[in-house]
């Protein structure tokens, strides 16, 4: 090189690149930085022989170790999967019925069952469960039922839906709609005296007698709905679909019901089962009556 | 300038030929002016202000050197009371070390027996009779502040005293140094066998010491991981192959730093990576005490024959060179104080030794102040080092710091074995039942801190009319308190349904646990009960 000068000082060369004066001296590599290079080069091939590295049109080459983050994700998942087989199976083992009874299994019942809630119930429900009065989806979180809060009648609403078409054992019925059957004063009588059985309005004879003829049926004398037929409580506080005079009588003429898919086939009974755990845990499960009167429900030990 | 000494000149830049002037001293403005360091001691008020003003150095071909080769320091034996107070501070600072895992400390079923224990895995942290919770990391905070603190308090007393005695850089460099003596001999035995070369008894003796090292790297590694599990457990997991990972790894990382840091770096810990010493300048003022050389009172140094010729020339210090070849080190004192100083005191052992042979008084090298350093060499009467320790700064010092740890000390005393957290349900915030009361759901979290299950009620207060009950019953239930078993040392979480009858409006309330044993605490939280109807 024909600029090749020396650094006086450092008796190193220049590299020949000059700023207002400061000039950049060709100073070597210190050995250790050097040799980092070479070990980072060995590593680098070792590497690639070990492990996937080269991006493919599909997939990268594999390593000899035949790892790859999918295959070590995998494997995480069936871990998990095998610590929870054994709760499954005692889920599944045990009548839903006997649940509370093993406070342990109840808690991963709910645990499980509140996730599942995500996943499939909280779109319409909500994910705090508390339902949505605009669009008739009912709170989970109260003690009101339709058709019936204990585990029993939870996991059977689950299993098969409400008025859910093509299922031959689903919760179904009909509200008639009473459109034109009654004239103005009727309408507003009979809806005072729906609204006078929570207190909130006052009664006429005629209003009394039309309820008796026409409603009482499937909601009761005195308002206090059937749950066979999942006819809602009329002296309560709770109103799916509102509790004005104008909602009242919309819901009178022209009935809105609501529908929920049934679960069977699509979710297993273990899932279902811990759906169901979950829902009673919210707050407002009912016991389970039948446990005292039939002692003979047995905890199936051999599945 | 008195007392130059001739020998310290060579430190100046060398005279370059045809060059008359002496460029150690420049006069300007009709003063001599130098960029030699001056001893405080000697130096007249006025030059101790003149010599730090600038003025132009010679200019001078820099040595190519790009940096200081390291020159390894064989320190010399000595005995004398600073060298025994060295080894009572070492032999307990490592007793301290090794042998704390091992006290046992009964605290019943529930609780580790082990006195002192950083539980990471259960976030527990146990200290003889007092335990912390991972919420309570402020006492560790104090505790470091007041570590700050005394660092503080002895350096404004004593100097260097914590780099001299009791740092375990300098407790594990002193440990390795005495192996270096065991196995090679002192201070000539070592430079000769550094200097010779490599046969097969250096070999033999290089790796019986490096095979020393490395046991007590290890054992300082291993004893390290002791405080944070069940020390007899943790040896027994350790040998046989069951310890977590972080154990090994952590051993191993502690057993090469010691190792290097003890047997190889040393001093150069002290005087190029420690932050502590360019810290310590700072906090030393003319009444700290530090390691100091009187050079008033030694120099112009002269062998013991020389000064029998010549009495009135030459001062005490025999240029002995006793005092750098016990310096752990392996520097000057006399050269004056310097960051390579860690006040050790060894020097004054080695120089007292040299005075009561040559029939000198001792102190030549002695713990002094700045300020009596000056009055000694004016002729004046001094105070003794002991009262030296005594004075406003270090008082506050000690005021400060006593009053972190007794407050500490209150606050741990009185400070309260339940605790309660709440948090209320947002989604839904709140829940019509059917007979028109409004349910709100919380989540709370019981804390036991007892090392025993204590039963607990939860109350509501406040909140006219409403009740509560929890997830584990019924609504039928429902009262103003409900009772629970918090296991010991531990947090339960209980879901609290609370429920307040039709018209409540939106309102504050509180919570309260209370223990239901002798003790009686109890804790209180404020949390929010949402209604339909808002606030009123």
């Amino acid at each position: 090189m024909a600029n090749k000068r020396i650094d006086e000082p450092t008796g190193t060369e220049f590299v020949g690149h000059e700023w207002d004066g400061i000039e950049e001296l060709d100073t070597p590599m210190p050995r250790w930085w050097l040799w980092s290079l070479y070990a980072t080069i060995v590593w680098g091939v070792i590497y690639v022989i070990l492990y996937p590295a080269w991006p493919l049109v599909n997939k990268a080459t594999e390593g000899v170790l035949g790892w790859s983050s999918r295959g070590e994700l995998a494997e995480e998942m069936s871990v998990v999967d095998q610590a929870r087989a054994t709760v499954r199976e005692e889920l599944a083992r045990m009548p839903i019925e006997r649940l509370p009874e093993n406070s342990e299994l109840f808690g991963q019942a709910v645990a499980g069952g509140r996730s599942a809630f995500q996943v499939h119930c909280s779109q319409c429900h909500g994910s705090g469960a508390a339902g949505s009065q605009t669009l008739g989806y009912p709170n989970l979180n109260d003690d009101d039922w339709l058709w019936g809060g204990d585990l029993k009648a939870i996991e059977y609403t689950l299993v098969n839906g409400i008025r859910a078409p093509g299922v031959d054992d689903t919760r179904m019925s009909v509200m008639p709609p009473f459109e034109g059957a009654f004239d103005a004063d009727q309408l507003t009588a009979v809806t005072n005296h729906v609204l006078s059985l929570s207190g909130k309005a006052s009664s006429t004879a005629s209003g009394a007698q039309l309820y008796q003829d026409n409603c009482s049926v499937c909601h009761g004398p005195s308002g206090e709905g059937n749950r066979e037929l999942g006819a809602p409580r009329l002296n309560d506080a709770i109103w799916l679909y509102g509790s004005s005079p104008e909602q009242l009588r919309n819901q009178i003429l022209n009935p809105k019901m609501g529908r929920m898919p049934h679960w069977s086939g699509r979710l297993d009974p273990v899932t279902i089962k811990m759906l169901s755990a979950y829902v009673w845990s919210l707050g407002g499960g009912e016991e389970f009556v039948e446990v005292a009167e039939d002692p003979a429900v047995e905890v199936d030990e051999e599945p | 300038m008195k007392n130059r000494d001739p020998s310290r000149a060579s430190s100046a830049p060398p005279r370059r030929e045809g060059e008359e002037r002496d460029w150690s001293v420049v006069v300007e403005d009709g003063r001599a002016k130098t960029n030699e360091p001056v001893s405080s001691a000697v130096a007249e008020p006025e030059a101790t202000t003149l010599r730090h003003e600038p003025h132009e150095p010679p200019r001078q071909h820099l040595p190519t050197k790009l940096f200081e080769k390291r020159t390894k320091v064989h320190n010399k034996r000595i005995d004398g009371p600073f060298r025994r107070f060295k080894w009572f501070v070492m032999f307990v600072t490592l007793a301290v070390y090794y042998g704390t895992p091992w006290i046992r400390w009964d605290r019943g079923p529930y609780a580790p027996d082990q006195a002192v224990l950083v539980d990471l895995a259960n976030r527990r942290f146990y200290m003889f009779g007092i335990e912390i919770w991972p919420h309570e990391f402020y006492y560790v905070a104090g505790l470091l502040i007041m570590a700050a603190l005394g660092l503080f308090l002895v350096t404004s007393a004593v100097g260097r005293a914590w780099c001299g005695y009791a740092c375990p850089q300098t407790v594990w460099t002193d440990l390795f140094q005495h192996v270096d003596r065991f196995v090679d001999g002192d201070r000539n035995a070592r430079i000769r066998l550094d200097a010779a070369p490599l046969g097969p008894k250096k070999f033999a003796k290089r790796t019986f010491k490096y095979t020393i090292y490395l046991v007590i790297s290890f054992w300082t590694g291993g004893a390290w991981i002791m405080y944070f599990a069940d020390a007899p457990t943790l040896v027994r997991d350790f040998w046989a192959g069951e310890a977590a990972p972080a154990a090994y790894i952590t051993v191993a990382i502690l057993t090469l730093t010691t190792f290097t840091l003890g047997g190889f770096m040393r001093e150069q810990v002290c005087i190029y990576m420690c932050p502590w010493p360019r810290i310590q300048t700072a906090m030393m003022d003319e009444k700290s005490l530090l390691v100091t050389y009187k050079d008033w009172r030694g120099e112009p140094r002269g062998s013991v024959k020389k000064a029998q010729k010549n009495p009135e020339k030459f001062g005490d210090c025999i240029d002995c060179l006793q005092c750098v070849a016990v310096c752990p080190t392996g520097i000057d004192i006399r050269e004056g104080p310097q960051v390579g100083c860690i006040t050790c005191a060894l020097c004054i052992d080695a120089c007292d030794k040299v005075m009561a042979d040559i029939g000198r008084p001792r102190g030549l090298i002695d713990y002094a102040t700045l300020e009596d350093c000056e009055k000694e060499a004016n002729g004046e009467p001094t105070r003794s080092p002991w009262k030296a320790i005594f004075r406003p700064r270090t008082i506050a010092y000690f005021l400060i710091w006593g009053s972190i740890g007794l407050a500490m000390l209150f606050a741990l005393g009185v400070r309260s074995h339940v605790g309660l957290s709440v948090s209320p349900d947002r989604n839904p915030p709140y829940i019509l039942m059917s007979d028109g009361s409004v349910r709100n759901s919380y989540t709370l979290k019981l804390r036991n801190m007892e090392s025993r299950p204590r039963e607990m009620e939860i109350a509501v207060e406040g909140l006219p009319s409403a009740l509560m009950w929890t997830d584990t019953i019924g609504r039928d239930e429902a009262a103003r308190s409900q009772i629970k078993t918090v296991p010991a040392d531990q947090v339960l979480s209980v879901r609290a349904y609370v429920i307040a009858p039709e018209g409540t409006s939106t309102q504050e309330f509180n919570f309260r646990v209370t223990s239901r044993d002798e003790q009686q605490e109890s804790a209180t939280t404020e949390t929010r009960f949402d209604t339909p109807g808002g606030e009123q």
